[in-house]
């Protein structure tokens, strides 16, 4: 197996987290869910900084990010597969 | 687990085992700090702990003033204890609780003497203290004789990925051999407090972390807040680094409880454990020197500390063990590491590997090994202020 640009904690996940650093718009990325090891692959569709979250399907208004097999928060403006998934697009529930 | 199961500690009058060996010189309130650091100075060998505070305080706070500084010198790491207060009452009531562990202690009072009596009394007994210390020998103690605590910080995803994984790598393999554990940070666990409650070893145990959740969330958060905490959790620092809500740093901070073991009881903030051997929740600040001081109160001995941005804490009394898994912050900051677990990014080393290397840390800083903190000077020793003084 190579080395990944790309996590995922849980199979339910939206949300994938950049590894590398340096990943550019247009990378292929190989990804990698650690619960069962298994793989895919991912093009993204910006600049994405190490440690930030990358959407693995389109996400609309009012969506629940899921990561960890669990609610982080709501999307509020809408999102397509490979985009930056952060503080301008993600919210908490709480406070 | 291929780790050795021994270490070599120094065991106390009351049966504990400390990792290091202070003569520490405390402070019963912030304007007896000069004296104290005036003795630090005359004495090689010891080490003073200037703080903010304890004047004026009452009810809980005031308990939780006397409960730190108690604690403080009560820890394992700390072989004997000057403490100065600016009137003998308070100050004698710190020496006594100090006392109940059977170490060399002594009290000091500034008023009716001045700093000038004070420093040359308490230096004295303090050159007496060290002289004894230093003839201590560390002695083969069991894995079970260390006291491990846990706080994350400066946080990011890949903390939840690698670096608090490890962690709770660590405490899933040796809270079973009889080591005591404690996890904290009450406001870090917003949106992740229900899993954190099924963690608990006993319908009571989850009931009680439920309670004591709700209470920081309805008397802290709730009572200050303005229009969210979303510019103060998550941090500045853990923006940049990835993590866009409370809610999934919550998740991340709750991998540092590993997989399997439960927790046996919440403990309030400086509170030690009573309950023997097992993990245990500590109601506490999220901020990390807050956090780890009243951690080191509580007596833990060892701390291990997951940081993804790169948090540099350190404690005077407390060897905080500092471990990453981000490739940035190693390549730019590793002076501050102790354990680099980046291996996990990449799949070149498993979590049962990491977990290993952490307990292979602990056992060589239990052993004498200085922290990358320790050997950075970082002494950070911060008192928890429940509300304003009287």
């Amino acid at each position: 197996m190579g080395i990944p640009q790309l996590l995922v904690h849980d199979k339910r996940d939206n949300v994938g987290v950049v590894v590398v650093e340096n990943l550019k718009a247009g990378d292929k990325m190989f990804c990698v869910v650690t619960e069962d090891n298994s793989d895919f692959t991912l093009v993204a569709k910006q600049d994405v900084p190490i440690g930030h979250k990358v959407a693995l399907v389109d996400l609309k208004k009012g969506d629940t990010v899921i990561k960890y097999g669990e609610d982080i928060g709501r999307v509020i403006t809408p999102l397509a597969t490979g985009e930056h998934v952060h503080v301008h697009n993600l919210k908490t529930k709480r406070w | 687990m291929s780790t050795q199961k021994t270490f070599m500690g120094y065991r106390r009058e009351n049966g504990r085992v400390g990792v290091r060996n202070y003569v520490a010189i405390l402070p019963l309130d912030d304007i007896s700090n000069a004296a104290c650091e005036a003795v630090a100075n005359n004495i090689q060998g010891t080490i003073a702990l200037p703080h903010a505070y304890g004047r004026l305080q009452f009810g809980e706070d005031l308990d939780l003033h006397f409960r730190t500084m108690i604690g403080t010198g009560s820890n394992p790491n700390v072989a004997a204890c000057v403490v100065i207060g600016i009137e003998p009452v308070w100050t004698q009531q710190v020496v006594d609780g100090i006392a109940a562990t059977g170490k060399p202690v002594a009290g000091f009072a500034i008023e009716k003497n001045g700093d000038i009596t004070t420093i040359a009394n308490a230096s004295r007994k303090a050159k007496e203290f060290v002289h004894w210390a230093t003839e201590q020998q560390r002695e083969e103690c069991d894995i079970a004789d260390l006291w491990i605590s846990t706080k994350c910080g400066e946080s990011d995803t890949t903390s939840g990925i690698g670096s608090n994984p490890t962690v709770g790598n660590m405490y899933d393999k040796l809270i079973p051999m009889g080591i005591c554990g404690v996890f904290g940070e009450t406001s870090e666990l917003t949106g992740a407090e229900h899993l954190c409650a099924k963690r608990a070893a006993t319908p009571e145990v989850g009931e009680k972390f439920m309670k004591t959740f709700q209470a920081y969330q309805d008397d802290v958060i709730e009572a200050h807040k303005t229009t969210d905490l979303s510019d103060s959790q998550p941090t500045k620092g853990n923006i940049e680094g990835g993590l866009s809500t409370i809610e999934e740093k919550a998740f991340g901070n709750l991998e540092k409880i590993g997989k399997k073991v439960s927790f046996i009881d919440v403990l309030g903030p400086a509170e030690e454990p009573a309950k023997g051997p097992g993990l245990y929740f500590m109601d506490s600040s999220s901020a990390a020197a807050e956090c780890v001081t009243l951690m080191a109160a509580g007596g833990f001995v060892v701390h291990a500390f997951p940081t993804g941005q790169g948090n540099i804490i350190g404690n005077p009394i407390l060897p905080v063990i500092k471990i990453t898994a981000n490739p940035r912050t190693m390549r730019t900051m590793s002076e501050h590491i102790d354990v680099d677990v980046t291996g996990i990014l990449t799949r070149e080393l498993t979590m049962d590997q990491a977990g290993d290397k952490l307990i292979e840390m602990i056992i060589k800083t239990s052993n004498g090994r200085m922290t990358a903190a320790e050997a950075l000077g970082h002494k950070e020793f911060v008192m928890t202020k429940l509300y304003r003084s009287a």
